[in-house]
């Protein structure tokens, strides 16, 4: 699987002040791309309008060199965003919270318990969310990246709430999504080691 | 173990799937639907008691009064309608995912409109009951707060959508829904009184039925439009 | 059948961008009218023609409307009134109208000063609104006996109106987001103007359930020319007078909303001194 995503001359404002100015990177297939930058300088926003979400004052996304707003489902469907909140319903446990992501995406051929066992959750798969530890959560939230094989992954603050092993778990997987071919968009404080490309933005 | 619907599954699949996933939440949490039931039965006991219980004004002012309380006990429930989703982050996938977002909007409307407006169609002959209507009128009553209620989502669905994420937004979903309301309670409280009088009143339900319709295939493509610009 | 749809879909799109292409020129004068200093020089242009016919026309439609004009044979002097009520009511529709449409253009066109069109139209709106209620219960007073008569529809459909104008104003007042504010406006006045007509009909319909009084006369055919010009032209002057306040608010809403631009500095340092 080859991909490309390009991004051209971005500008995204925030109320009065502007987040970034002519932003433009690419990455391809097998990179990582690491947003860098404080509190407040726009990487959230930035992952926000690669999505679509957050509307950019000027400049475009190209996904395999076509224009992001031109094909919004193909996009949608060829990626996963791991938010910064979870996005998974606390009084619905695991299970019932991964089969209506499934309704909602694409199929998915993979065993939800091989998913579960890799996660380090699969104890807890009815266990209502929100009796959850934020670092279970959050290993919870990283099951929609195993379950649709999508190329291109957005992750904010991975590493959030996670203790040592659930942070090399996370370190795994990119690498292996990476090795098969996949792109990365990474917001991050701490750098990271894996054996791929890695470009990175200053916000 | 989970079955998955195929690839890229159809808009009725999405559709289904937010709706019963709503559900599932308020069967979670059944105080959900169960406090504005309550909130309705309370203002209908309120009027007698300020107005006096005199059977002719009772009979008068039933219709109207039960109307009044169902409209204020919709929107009780419309705050929550996007609420959670927009905190917990679901909004952002739902806008991230492969359907439609007013189909995704309509199921939610459905599941609102299942938890809110048809419990309030199904005891409204209880209260109605109360207010010395006759047994004949509650077809008609209860037709009118069907159609009336499912309007009623469909409204309320812009205002919630318009409202998510903002400061004192249960006040301000009230100033904006319900002079864009008052058409519907206006219509189905006159057709019921109007029933009640023995006079014609098919005009009125054909009215709400087709409001029912418009709002049925334009409100969720405002309210999904809404619910991008306040998820912004 | 998705197949299809798919199709349909390319085909829209590619529609869409060779539409795109065919108006482009109209387009970019569109920018250049739409351009905030062009645009905060024409406003200035624009006041006087619009304020001078304002203030001749509503001077002889008052003069004429409350001293030449017979008075009406049921409602004797009572019925000069509507040398007021009638023109701010026709506006109070009027600005909605206008509040819909730049709301279109803002959200489909990406304009951002259709969305402060919007802004400076709400509260004149109300405003209209307000006094078409106001002069409407003050004639209601000798014709009705009373100030306030919920069975005429005319005027409970205006009290509706005014509801709809305060939602909007209290929608942009609670969003601190300027372009956030604007586009949720413009879906609401949307919504609204949709309901305008219904709330409308429905009214009616009410009303003629309740047989309410007969409303007040609407200029037309078979009013007396001495009545009927004096009306249009406080119909007339009154629309002048709106675009004329209009301007003059939107003047104020673009200098705000562009305070922090150059244009706006160096017009304010310059020795004219933004006039």
């Amino acid at each position: 699987m080859t991909a490309k995503l390009l991004a051209n001359d971005l500008t995204l404002m925030r109320g009065e002040n502007c987040l970034f100015q002519e932003l433009s990177f690419t990455i391809n297939s097998g990179e990582l791309l690491l947003l860098e930058g404080q509190n407040g300088s726009g990487k959230t926003s930035l992952m926000r309008a690669i999505v679509g979400i957050l509307s950019l004052e000027s400049g475009e996304v190209l996904w395999n060199n076509i224009p992001v707003y031109q094909q919004r489902q193909e996009f949608h469907g060829s990626l996963v965003w791991l938010a910064h909140r979870t996005g998974l319903k606390g009084d619905l446990t695991l299970t019932e919270n991964l089969y209506f992501e499934g309704a909602l995406r694409q199929r998915s051929d993979a065993d939800l318990a091989e998913v579960f066992k890799r996660l380090g959750i699969l104890k807890l798969r009815n266990l209502p969310l929100r009796l959850m530890s934020a670092g279970q959560q959050r290993r919870a939230a990283l099951a929609r990246m195993l379950l649709f094989e999508t190329p291109l992954w957005l992750m904010d603050e991975p590493f959030t709430n996670l203790d040592h092993e659930g942070r090399e778990l996370v370190k795994s997987l990119i690498d292996e999504h990476l090795a098969t071919g996949g792109i990365c968009i990474m917001a991050a404080h701490q750098s990271i080691d894996i054996n791929s490309t890695i470009i990175r933005v200053n916000l | 173990m989970i079955v998955y619907s195929p690839e890229r599954p159809g808009i009725i699949i999405g559709l289904v799937a937010i709706a019963r996933r709503d559900l599932l939440l308020a069967w979670k949490r059944p105080g959900d639907i169960l406090n504005p039931l309550f909130f309705f039965a309370m203002v209908c006991t309120l009027f007698p008691l300020a107005a006096g219980p005199s059977s002719e004004q009772l009979v008068a002012s039933g219709p109207g009064v039960l109307w009044v309380a169902a409209l204020l006990s919709t929107l009780l429930s419309l705050n929550s309608m996007f609420m959670s989703d927009y905190e917990d982050g679901s909004l952002d996938q739902l806008l991230v995912s492969l359907q439609p977002l007013p189909a995704l909007v309509l199921g939610k409307t459905v599941a609102h409109w299942l938890t809110s407006g048809l419990p309030l169609v199904l005891i409204s002959p209880l209260l109605a009951m109360t207010y010395k209507m006759s047994t004949d009128i509650f077809g008609i009553l209860m037709l009118t707060l069907l159609l009336g209620s499912i309007c009623l989502s469909l409204l309320g669905s812009i205002g919630a959508a318009l409202t998510v994420g903002l400061h004192r937004g249960t006040a301000l979903l009230s100033l904006l829904i319900l002079p864009l309301a008052m058409p519907v309670l206006l219509l189905g409280a006159n057709t019921v009184s109007l029933a009640a009088g023995g006079e014609p009143y098919v005009t009125g339900i054909w009215a709400l039925a087709g409001y029912a319709v418009a709002a049925l295939s334009l409100a969720p493509y405002a309210a999904a439009a809404a619910l991008r610009i306040s998820n912004e | 059948m998705r197949k299809f749809f798919n199709q349909l879909w390319k085909l829209f799109i590619q529609l869409r961008v060779f539409f795109h292409q065919l108006i482009s020129p109209l387009w970019r004068f569109f920018h250049k009218l739409a351009s905030p200093p062009h645009f905060y020089r024409l406003a200035a242009t624009l006041m006087p023609w619009l304020t001078v016919p304002a203030l001749l026309l509503i001077t002889y439609g008052i003069y004429a409307g409350l001293f030449l004009a017979p008075p009406d044979y049921q409602q004797g002097d009572a019925f000069r009134i509507i040398y007021v009520h009638v023109p701010s009511a026709y506006l109070s529709l009027f600005a909605y109208m206008i509040m819909a449409i730049s709301g279109a253009i803002g959200l489909i066109w990406r304009m951002k000063l259709a969305h402060a069109v919007g802004a400076a139209a709400a509260p004149l709106g109300a405003a209209f609104t307000f006094i078409a209620l106001a002069t409407g219960s003050i004639w209601g007073r000798p014709m009705w006996g009373t100030w306030w008569e919920w069975g005429d529809a005319r005027l409970t459909s205006e009290l509706i109106l005014l509801f709809l104008y305060f939602g909007y104003m209290a929608l942009r007042s609670s969003i601190d987001n300027t372009a956030k504010a604007d586009k949720a406006c413009a879906v609401l006045a949307l919504v609204g103007v949709v309901n305008v007509l219904v709330v409308h009909f429905s009214v009616e319909w009410w009303s003629s359930l309740h047989q309410g009084q007969t409303l007040m006369k609407k200029g037309g055919p078979g009013m007396d020319a001495d009545m009927l010009y004096p009306l249009l032209a406080t119909i007339l002057g009154f629309t002048f007078l709106f675009g004329a306040l209009l301007m003059r608010r939107l003047r104020t809403e673009v200098l705000y909303r562009e305070r922090r631009t150059r244009w706006v500095r160096e017009m304010i340092l310059s020795p004219e001194g933004g006039k």
